[in-house]
Formats: structure tokens, C-alpha cells, sequence
């Protein structure tokens, strides 16, 4: 079987996968949020959280208790960090610097795992499993939070209530995160992902060198970090390492788990507005534009254009054996499609095509389908400017699920669009405007720019992933991409709920002759092509500079 | 006594993250520890050691090595792996890649070739990823006793790369140069460039500290075959830096030299090398590779070397 047959084969059979768990993960996770039951170790957990499981918030109140949450999180896990040589399982490492402990904890909390740091050099087994890894369990129940209540706006009305963020929080964390996670880190540990304790033991090679190999709880955290999207690696080469990654179809399986929650949430918003056809309709929105993305991905790693792919004859650089080009390249595609940005490859060696795709998939804003529940709340934003856009132009008020989409709605929604371009655009632009941040590029011309641009895209969009030969563990860098990344996550989610709240507060418009109907595919078209127009608009000319400069001569 | 919203609301906060930093950060991967040790696991969770000819752990089956003697150079008998950019090779405590872009082609030429180790080590001197990938298809080519002719390589083994210097058209070509410096190629360390001219213009070699960026930066592709003889895999930083594997094709490239080393025919090499190769899962997931390691254990333990 040819590479190219293989790839395509090797996608396809992901496709199907997340087709066959849509209904039955929608379904469950609808079940999840909408219940009223509450399970006797959730009982327990509320009362040791002194929290009322059945007092609804407004959203107000639920984005103070977001914001709360996270903020404490990254004083927690700031504070983890700089007391590691104190704790258990160190590893001998010294406190993790100041600049580096703040990006950490912030890049963890808001779920982009962002790494200025390399995992085997720096963090300790425990800061690792009781630090780390719990962001990567609690920042996508937060994400899955918000999204819930965004629906819960639209499904709901004349209400000032949108849920209750502590029972969300710990319904996402207990009943979908921890047992599939379980679950999954047994399967990854059959593939031959590592689980132990050790510190690193030396063995003598068969040619008599010393090697040392490193130990930890590798497979609890390799689970999670991908079933939630977050990204950030037990290893500094991510899920290249091959006790993150052993083997063919344990990669498979980690792109299968880092799409499966953001490409089910659609039918849990369906379930919830009380028609499974809008689920429908934003989920085919999201898998046209993967599909799209992940063609034109493979199209351009597997035809290697540029002078060194085409020396080596294939964009091999970077790349694992056991992966090769295809699987890499599916993998680059999802975990940028998406807010994971782990990494099975080095994006800065693909190909220039290739590495443009990269960017532009996180430009979209992570959508298609994004992050666990950032995907579907920005889906549904570009939902609402969809349908406003649409109004204008005949002319009526544009609604959205039985919901007026009138000026209050509309600044919410341009004003979530607009945080991730300035914070990567202005980002870059300081960068690139102070000598002593461009010399942290480590390749140089529109190779360069890439990587400067990549850095405040992944980091403005919450993904992580990087043009990793930048030198970004600096005072600027880590500062820069810190805020980057708590504009990036926490403004939209203030606005997201805003609209909910304004949503709710609404009664239902019964539709009309003149409602634009949002579950056919013309509406399915329209969605996909405001996203592609508005992140082309906006981002075009910096990819001019950058990759497409150095890809088109 | 009430306390204020803010408080009570980050009270909450604190507690919430206790309790479940409890449940995920200390329960959780305790939980999937004690599974992990149930035989058949047990092995796989501890790192998938793997013993050598002499019955002593050599390593991990899923962790590549180098099969080079002290001063880098292939120990002959084995089959080699790909080159690593984890540390200085094959280092588990330093994982990377080399992170340098597709179109990295214009090195950094050392002031005094005879020291260029050192000066990339102080980062005086760099090599792009093109000479990178060429100098190692050469060294193959050379080792393997096959061609080592690459796309964009001279045949000294550096990327072949022309500044060429002189007034820019519209299109911003440069179309009469006036001057063309092989930039890649260091006058003292190659006799003469490995064009003697270009548009007319006489080719130079390059000197250390001259900045030849004015010039229009030109790839040359010279006449070698799109797939060369040396794979991919061979000239090529994996992305781990551990890379367990190399393509099938650059394991049989290798045999009949590990067979000359070890005394054997070629066709006992390259049936170890069947041994030790895995095709793709359900015959699409992966590409086919060969454990090396394995493979080199394998031939340790069947063919010790004599003396």
C-alpha cells in the first residue's frame, strides 16, 4: 500500500471513529449537564467545597466563580513550582524560575500548555501529576463549563439563571474527564506508555555508552492531555517521546481522544436547544473545515516542496520513523485545529505550506473543532455573526434559535472575535519591533517571522503548540505570551457568557417566513465561509510575510 | 459571621482545586500505578527494558541509541540509527529536534575550520539543516559504499547555494551579477567551488564573517535523482531524538557491510532484518521500520563478533 493510500485510510478511519462516538458522547454529556441528580461523592464534594448545588448562578456570578477558580489555579500552581525542591519526587530539580514559573501556571490554567520549559530537565514527577495534570482535567471542565452555559443561554428564557459553575465543573471533571481518562491511560500503558515513579537510571548501551533512561507517571498525564485538549508534554519532545507515543496506533488513538469531546459537544448543544439538526448543522461546519485542512495539510507535507524537503527527498526532518509523513502531518492537523498543540513532529521543519497551515488552522480561531468546549462556544459565535451578517443583508433582525440577535448580542460576539487577532498581531509586532526578542528566532527571514508569529497565535488562541526553535524561556517572552494567553482565554469567556446572560434574559421568537433557517446546509456554507473570510481579512498579510513569502517563489 | 462574596467565592475556589487535585492529582495516577503493575503491564509501565546477548538490560525497546564508538565513528558491525538532535545523541534527558525551517540552506562558517566542533558549540558556527543534509548523505553514501549524491548537495557534501551579488531587476532578480560566492563552501576547505561559473561570472568560495545576504540566495539542484540512494530517514533528525526505528530500506542499505564486520553472509543480515520488522497496523495505521536495537541484539546474539 502506497503512503498516500495509507494516509488516507489512516484519516478516514479517524473520521468514522468520531462519527460512530458523536451520538453516544453527545448524548451522555448532554445527560451529564442537564441532570439533577447529584451522586453521593459529588454530594461530598460540594459540601467540602461549601458550595450549593442547587443554587443557580447569574452570569455574572458564574463568570466570578470562573474567574476565582482560575485565578487561584495559577497562584496554586505558581506556587507548586517555585516549592518543588521542598516536595516529594523533585528529582533533584532546583524551583523553576520566576518569569517561567508565572508562563507555566497561567499557560496550564487556561488550558493552551504552552512550554517555555523542557519536561525532563525542570519539573519534578509530583509538580508533574498533582500540579500539571490536574490543570489538564479542571481547564477543559472550565471550557466545557462555559460552553454549557453559553447553551443553556439559547436554550433557556426570561431567565437571569445559566446553571451552577461549581456542579458543572465537577460533573465535567468526575463523569466525563476522569473515567475515559482511566480508561484510556490502561490502553496507552498496553501500547507502552510509561507509568512509574522512577528517577532517570542509567543503562550501559550495546555500544557501551551511558544512557539514562527517565521514568514517571507518563500515561495518566498523556491521556488527559490529549482527551482535553491541552498539549503540554510529560517530555519536552511532547508526543514524539516514545513513552508518550510508543507506537503506530497509540497515535491513532491520541488524535481520536483529542478531537472526540470537541466533535461530540455539538450534539450535546443539540440535545439541549431541543433540536438535534442544529447539532448537526454545527458539526458539519466544523468537519468541513477540518477536512479541508487536513487535505490540504497532507497535500503539501507529502508532495515536500522547498529546498531541503526536496534534498531529502521527503519532509522527513522532524519527523519519527514509526509516524512518517502522513500520520505526522494528521497529527500536526488536529492538534492545531483544536487547542491541544501537542506535537507528534516539529511544525518548524514542515514544509512551508505545511507550517502555514499549522498557524492558519489556530487563526480560525479554533473552531473546526477546537478546544473541549472553547470549540463549540466560538462556533456558535461565528453562528451568531453568520446570522447577523445574513440579516443585514435583507434587512430584517437577525435571530438564532428563537433568539433576537440585537446590538448587545453583536458586541459580545465581534468583540470575542476580535481579542485572539490583536493579542497575536500586536504580539508579534513588539516582538519583531525589539532587537533583543528577534534574536530568539532561531531561523532567519520569513522562517523567523513564522515562529514569532506562531508563538502569539498558539499562545492568543490557547494551543501550545510551537515553531519550537525559538528561545522563548526569557523574562519578555514568558511575560509577553503569559498575558497573550489570559486575554486570549479569559476575555472570551467573559464575553461568551455576557451573551448567554442576554440570551437567556430573552423570551422565544417563533420563527417566521423570513427566519433564516440554520440547520440546511446553505447555513452550513454560509458559517464556514464568514470563518475563512474573517481570518483571511485579518491575518493575510501577516502570513504573506511569514510562510507564504517563504513557500511561493 | 458573613464574609464578603469575594471572599466566600474564592474560599470556594480553594477548596474546589484541593479536593480535586485529591482526586486527579493524587488518586488518579496512584489508581493507574497499581494497575500498570499487574503482569503483562508491569514491563511496559517500567519502560520496556530489554536485555542484550550477555543477559545485562542494554536499554529500552522503544528508546533508539547510537551505535558509534567513543569518537562518534559507526561501530561497523551494527546497523546505525538516525541522527539525533537530544543532546549529544540519543539523550533521554534532553529531548529535541532540530527545529531548523525547509528553506535553512546558508551556514555560518567557523573562523577556524580546523576547530568548527568547538565553534558550534560556543554557537559561533552553525550548520543549516541543508549542509546538515547533505554532509550526512555523503558520509552514508561513503560508509554504505554508495552514492551519496543529493538534490541541492555538491558533492563535498554541503548544501550547494549561490549568493548572487549584483543590481536587482524589477522583479527584484538579479539577472548580470557581478559577483557569485558559493556560500556554503569555505575557500581553504574546498579547493575550488563546486561550479566554476554562473551567468558568466566567475564562482568563489566563501570566507568566515562575510555577510553575503545582499546577494540573491541561490539554490542549486544540480543533476542528482529526486529519491537518492541514502533514504530519508539516514539524513534526518528525528522528532524525538530517541527514534526507535529506521525505514526498512536503510536497514538493508546497511547489510552487507554488517556483514562483512561480523563475517556473515548478507543474507543472514538481511533476514534479521526481516525478523525485526513491523509493516503498518491493520495494514494502514504507521509506516513499516525496523527496532534497531532489537535488530542489533538479534545479530549480537546470533553472530557474536569473534576476537
Amino acid at each position: 500500500m502506497s503512503t498516500t493510500v495509507a494516509g488516507i485510510l489512516f484519516t478516514g478511519s479517524l473520521v468514522l471513529a468520531l462519527a460512530l462516538a458523536y451520538r453516544p458522547l453527545g448524548d451522555y454529556m448532554y445527560r451529564v449537564y442537564a441532570g439533577t441528580r447529584h451522586s453521593r461523592v459529588e454530594r461530598l464534594v460540594y459540601r467540602l467545597i461549601g458550595a450549593h448545588p442547587d443554587a443557580e448562578q447569574t452570569w455574572a456570578s458564574y463568570a466570578r466563580s470562573v474567574l476565582a477558580f482560575s485565578v487561584v489555579s495559577v497562584l496554586f500552581l505558581y506556587g507548586f513550582q517555585r516549592l518543588q525542591n521542598h516536595l516529594l519526587l523533585s528529582l533533584g530539580f532546583k524551583p523553576v524560575m520566576t518569569h517561567q514559573a508565572w508562563n507555566t501556571a497561567i499557560s496550564f490554567t487556561t488550558n493552551t500548555n504552552w512550554q517555555s520549559y523542557s519536561g525532563e530537565s525542570t519539573m519534578g514527577h509530583l509538580v508533574q501529576m498533582a500540579g500539571l495534570a490536574v490543570q489538564n482535567f479542571v481547564s477543559a471542565a472550565v471550557g466545557i463549563a462555559v460552553a454549557i452555559a453559553l447553551v443553556r443561554g439559547f436554550a433557556r428564557k426570561r431567565t437571569e439563571h445559566l446553571g451552577n459553575f461549581w456542579v458543572d465543573l465537577v460533573r465535567g471533571t468526575l463523569r466525563i474527564l476522569l473515567p475515559f481518562a482511566f480508561i484510556g491511560a490502561i490502553i496507552l500503558v498496553i501500547g507502552g506508555v510509561v507509568q512509574n515513579f522512577h528517577d532517570p537510571h542509567t543503562i550501559q548501551t550495546l555500544a557501551g555508552a551511558k544512557q539514562a533512561i527517565t521514568g514517571g507517571p507518563v500515561a495518566s498525564q498523556e491521556v488527559i492531555k490529549e482527551f482535553g485538549t491541552n498539549g503540554g508534554g510529560f517530555y519536552n519532545v511532547n508526543s514524539a517521546h516514545p513513552f508518550e507515543n510508543p507506537t503506530t496506533w497509540t497515535n491513532w488513538f491520541e488524535i481520536f481522544l483529542l478531537l472526540v469531546i470537541s466533535f461530540s459537544l455539538p450534539r450535546t448543544f443539540g440535545r439541549m436547544v431541543g433540536n438535534n439538526k442544529q447539532g448537526y448543522a454545527i458539526v458539519a461546519v466544523m468537519a468541513t473545515l477540518a477536512i479541508i485542512s487536513v487535505t490540504l495539510m497532507s497535500y503539501f507535507q507529502l508532495s515536500h516542496h522547498g529546498t531541503v524537503p526536496t534534498a531529502i527527498g521527503s519532509a522527513m526532518e522532524g519527523v519519527d520513523t514509526r509516524f512518517g509523513v502522513a500520520n505526522s502531518a494528521t497529527f500536526a492537523d488536529a492538534t492545531t485545529l483544536t487547542s491541544t498543540g501537542a506535537v507528534n513532529s516539529f511544525h518548524d521543519s514542515y514544509t512551508s505550506l505545511g507550517g502555514m497551515m499549522t498557524m492558519f488552522n489556530m487563526m480560525l480561531g479554533e473552531v473546526a473543532p477546537g478546544g473541549t468546549g472553547s470549540g463549540l462556544y466560538g462556533m456558535l459565535i461565528l453562528a451568531v455573526i453568520t446570522v447577523f451578517v445574513a440579516g443585514l443583508m435583507v434587512g430584517r433582525t437577525p435571530e438564532y434559535l428563537g433568539k433576537k440577535i440585537g446590538s448587545r448580542e453583536v458586541k459580545f460576539a465581534a468583540s470575542y472575535f476580535l481579542i485572539t487577532p490583536i493579542c497575536a498581531l500586536v504580539g508579534t509586532a513588539f516582538a519583531m519591533a525589539l532587537p533583543g526578542e528577534r534574536a530568539g528566532m532561531a531561523n532567519s527571514g520569513p522562517h523567523g517571522l513564522g515562529e514569532v508569529l506562531y508563538a502569539f497565535t498558539s499562545a492568543s488562541n490557547n494551543n501550545g503548540s510551537a515553531f519550537a526553535g525559538i528561545t522563548v524561556n526569557t523574562t519578555w517572552y514568558d511575560t509577553a505570551l503569559g498575558l497573550a494567553m489570559v486575554f486570549g482565554r479569559f476575555l472570551p469567556m467573559i464575553f461568551v457568557l455576557g451573551l448567554a446572560g442576554s440570551l437567556a434574559r430573552q423570551g422565544h421568537t417563533p420563527a417566521s417566513e423570513g427566519t433564516l433557517p440554520t440547520h440546511r446546509p446553505q447555513f452550513v456554507g454560509m458559517v464556514a465561509g464568514v470563518t475563512v473570510i474573517l481570518v483571511a481579512l485579518t491575518f493575510l498579510p501577516a502570513l504573506a510575510l511569514g510562510p507564504l513569502a517563504e513557500g511561493i517563489h | 459571621m458573613r464574609l464578603p462574596t469575594w471572599i466566600r467565592q474564592h474560599l470556594a475556589a480553594v477548596r474546589a482545586l484541593l479536593v480535586l487535585t485529591v482526586i486527579t492529582g493524587v488518586i488518579y495516577p496512584l489508581a493507574v500505578w497499581v494497575v500498570a503493575l499487574i503482569p503483562g503491564l508491569h514491563d511496559r509501565a517500567q519502560g520496556s527494558m530489554i536485555k542484550g546477548a550477555d543477559g545485562k538490560v542494554v536499554g529500552s525497546r522503544l528508546i533508539g541509541q547510537s551505535f558509534t564508538d567513543s569518537g562518534g565513528n559507526p561501530l561497523k558491525q551494527y546497523v546505525q540509527s538516525r541522527p539525533s538532535n537530544a543532546g549529544t545523541g540519543y539523550d533521554p534527558t534532553s529531548t529535541a529536534a532540530s527545529n531548523l525551517g525547509p528553506e535553512d540552506i546558508v551556514d555560518t562558517l567557523p573562523k577556524n575550520p580546523a576547530k568548527k566542533a568547538d565553534e558550534i558549540t560556543a554557537k559561533t558556527a552553525r550548520d543549516s539543516l541543508l549542509t546538515q543534509v547533505c554532509s550526512r548523505s555523503k558520509a552514508v553514501g561513503d560508509l554504505e559504499g554508495v552514492s551519496g549524491a543529493r538534490p541541492f548537495c555538491t558533492p563535498g557534501g554541503v548544501g550547494a547555494v549561490l549568493s548572487v551579488i549584483g543590481p536587482r531587476d524589477r522583479s527584484g532578480h538579479v539577472t548580470r551579477p557581478t559577483r557569485v560566492v558559493s556560500v556554503n563552501e569555505q575557500c581553504g576547505v574546498v579547493t575550488k567551488p563546486f561550479i566554476a561559473t554562473y551567468k558568466g561570472v566567475a564562482v568563489e568560495c566563501a570566507k568566515a564573517g562575510e555577510d553575503y545576504a545582499a546577494g540573491e540566495i541561490t539554490p542549486i539542484r544540480g543533476t542528482a535523482p529526486a529519491s537518492p540512494q541514502v533514504p530519508a530517514d539516514a539524513v534526518t533528525g528525528s522528532a524525538s531524538g530517541l527514534d526507535p526505528h529506521i525505514s526498512p530500506a536503510y536497514a538493508r542499505l546497511q547489510a552487507p557491510r554488517v556483514a562483512k564486520a561480523r563475517g556473515i553472509s548478507v543474507a543472514q543480515v538481511l533476514a534479521a532484518i526481516k525478523d525485526n520488522e513491523d509493516g503498518r497496523v491493520l495494514g494502514f495505521i504507521g509506516e513499516p521500520r525496523v527496532n534497531d536495537l532489537q535488530l542489533n541484539i538479534e545479530l549480537d546474539k546470533k553472530y557474536p563478533l569473534r576476537g
